[in-house]
């Protein structure tokens, strides 16, 4: 048997030398996200096809591969556009902040319009698409191109009547294009049984991204998927991305897993005595934090002091609003004895507010992705998740969840998250996200005579010896205060303040 | 009413009407890759369409894209043989080896009743 488990090892270990020869060689796209989903890019010297209906962000991912490379890999690139005249699109990606008359002017792109027009074409006989050929390979030749986009060759379906010939002439162009050594993408619209209309996935099997635009309960997303990917493992699932004004950014979060460094650092809650129910330190940092709480009962005062301890750290903070707006933040955290202004001036704190139906909960998660790789911070808050529900139902709102908690973990990231309960159910979260949460802060009033008293208590924290009693606490213009456990003297302070 | 009267006169004084005795020389282009079988089909099948037709009054141009790339985009070829008609305007466009003479006549705006 050891001599049998030998040989077997023997092998295993040459042909895995052997495979990382063979390895697939890749191009970086430069699209933020997709070289992620795609572990590196296009697949190199080979084509690429991005398939998709009608204003999905074909054209644009095909184009925003090429000013990439031009302006960030030194490979220039070749644009052959069927639909829209290079005017056309220097214009649409000048709402990109995208300059292509100077790339143009600088030799790295070109874009040739090649007009197919079924009324201006009589077809007399024997012909072939030589002329497609010639024109790009001179523009290839004269720029050194190392990227081609053609967008989109299924008008050569509709311009042309030998529907046989233009198939074996796009046969033959794959063939040349492989053997040019160039990188390829080519658009083409969905299908309704085959991939692709006229179904080019057949020439083009290396690679093929299918882009999606749903519009669920008036809230649109768009989706990417990676289709097929021969010789390379890649993401498998939809990935959300986003189109704005700087092009395209996908979001690869549902590719992480369980990896992320566990800190031993521990970190302030902003609030000296809350520190101390926490072992005198505060929280670990990475780590996921819940307050719950009914309304009123101050898990924003909670999130922003969290906030406001990381800023005078030095330590960037993000929050996310989904309730208030920035400078009723701004307001109420100030009768609460703390000046966010200033950090927000010094720029280590920014306030993103959006109301949770201006986009789908992927939307969300793009745009809090986004925020976070712009602004870098060490400490995020989202206030609240609660919101969120409204535009998507539990399952997919814990799924958001996770892939969030986990791309913030990833990066090392504290997170607080604020969750509004009703009272009577305090510790069931309504998401059933708690399992999720490293630590969890329960928030909530009671009745002591005529007094309502605030009180709270940590339910939990992984990974610490914490003081898991009830206290109560009051906000006042000191900031917050927690007094104790003792519900006499916890009443007569209530009652003072 | 007055538009109409205006017109009439301005139609007759078009020059593609009564250009009949006066005939415009054709301007055609012949667009190829090489000297390719097709490509040679292509330029015989126009010299006697052309002699039959247009005797005396044309003028071939053939552009081998090859030696001149740079020429294909001008015309928007993507085909080879494409064969183009510059003049008279509007500008035509016919594809393959000409050897469908009735299409070629058609394409070109040659009516054979010119026989």
């Amino acid at each position: 048997m050891p001599i049998l488990a030998q040989a077997k090892k023997a092998v295993n270990g040459n042909s895995h030398r052997q495979l990382s020869e063979l390895t697939l060689l890749k191009v970086p796209t430069g699209v933020r996200g997709l070289d992620q989903v795609t572990h590196g890019g296009f697949p190199k010297g080979r084509t690429a096809l991005v398939c998709g209906g009608p204003g999905t962000g074909k054209t644009l991912l095909g184009l925003e591969f090429l000013v990439r490379g031009a302006m960030e890999f030194n490979e220039p690139g070749v644009c052959m556009a069927f639909e829209e005249t290079a005017e056309e699109m220097t214009t649409n990606m000048a709402s990109l902040h995208c300059n292509l008359p100077q790339l143009i002017a600088d030799r790295k792109l070109i874009i040739d319009y090649v007009q197919v027009e079924r009324k201006q074409i009589e077809e007399t006989g024997e012909y072939d698409l030589e002329g497609i050929f010639i024109r790009l390979r001179h523009a290839i030749d004269s720029i050194k191109a190392k990227r081609v986009l053609l967008d989109t060759l299924e008008v050569l379906f509709i311009g042309l009547t030998d529907e046989g010939l233009v198939r074996s002439e796009l046969r033959r162009l794959f063939h040349w294009l492989k053997d040019a050594g160039v990188t390829a993408v080519i658009t083409a619209e969905v299908g309704e049984k085959t991939l692709t209309r006229w179904g080019l996935e057949e020439y083009v099997a290396d690679c093929v991204i299918l882009l999606d635009h749903r519009v669920t309960e008036q809230v649109s997303t768009r989706r990417l998927r990676v289709v097929k990917y021969r010789g390379s493992s890649h993401g498998t699932n939809e990935y959300p991305f986003l189109l704005d004004n700087e092009g395209i950014s996908v979001v690869p979060i549902t590719a992480l897993g369980l990896t992320h460094h566990a800190y031993t650092e521990k970190i302030s809650s902003g609030i000296s005595s809350l520190d101390q129910m926490l072992s005198g330190e505060g929280f670990f940092r990475g780590t996921s934090i819940l307050v719950t709480g009914s309304a009123g009962t101050g898990k924003s005062s909670f999130s922003a002091a969290f906030a406001n301890a990381a800023c005078a750290r030095g330590e960037r903070a993000l929050y996310f609003a989904f309730e208030e707006s920035p400078s009723q933040i701004h307001r109420n955290m100030k009768s609460l004895g703390m000046n966010l202004d200033r950090w927000t001036k010094r720029g280590l704190l920014k306030i993103f507010a959006a109301r949770p139906t201006s986009n789908g909960l992927e939307g969300h998660l793009a745009h809090m992705y986004q925020g976070i790789e712009q602004f870098n911070p060490t400490v995020v808050v989202v206030d609240p998740i609660t919101n969120l529900i409204t535009v998507g139902d539990v399952p997919s709102v814990k799924a958001m969840l996770t892939r969030l908690i986990d791309y913030l973990k990833t990066k090392g990231i504290t997170a607080m998250f604020t969750n509004l309960v009703f009272q009577a159910d305090v510790e069931e979260t309504a998401i059933g996200i708690s399992s999720l949460m490293d630590a969890w802060l329960v928030l909530r009033e009671i009745s002591y005579g005529a007094d309502r008293i605030r009180m709270l208590n940590l339910l939990k924290c992984r990974g610490m010896a914490h003081d898991s009693r009830m206290h109560s606490f009051n906000l006042s213009d000191k900031g917050i205060a927690i007094n104790g456990n003792n519900y006499q003297a916890i009443a007569a302070t209530q009652t003072r303040s | 009413m007055a538009t109409t009267t205006k017109r009439s006169p301005q139609r007759k004084q078009d020059p593609s009407v009564n250009g009949k005795r006066k005939r415009p020389v054709w301007e055609l282009r012949l667009y190829v890759a090489g000297m390719t079988p097709a490509a040679v089909r292509a330029l015989d099948n126009l010299e006697s369409l052309c002699e039959e037709h247009l005797h005396g009054f044309y003028k071939i141009q053939v552009i081998d894209l090859i030696e001149k790339p740079t020429l294909a985009s001008g015309d928007q070829i993507i085909a080879v043989p494409t064969l183009v008609r510059r003049l008279p305007t509007p500008v035509k466009k016919i594809i393959g080896d000409l050897s469908n003479t009735d299409r070629v006549l058609v394409g070109l705006d040659l009516r054979p009743a010119a026989r």
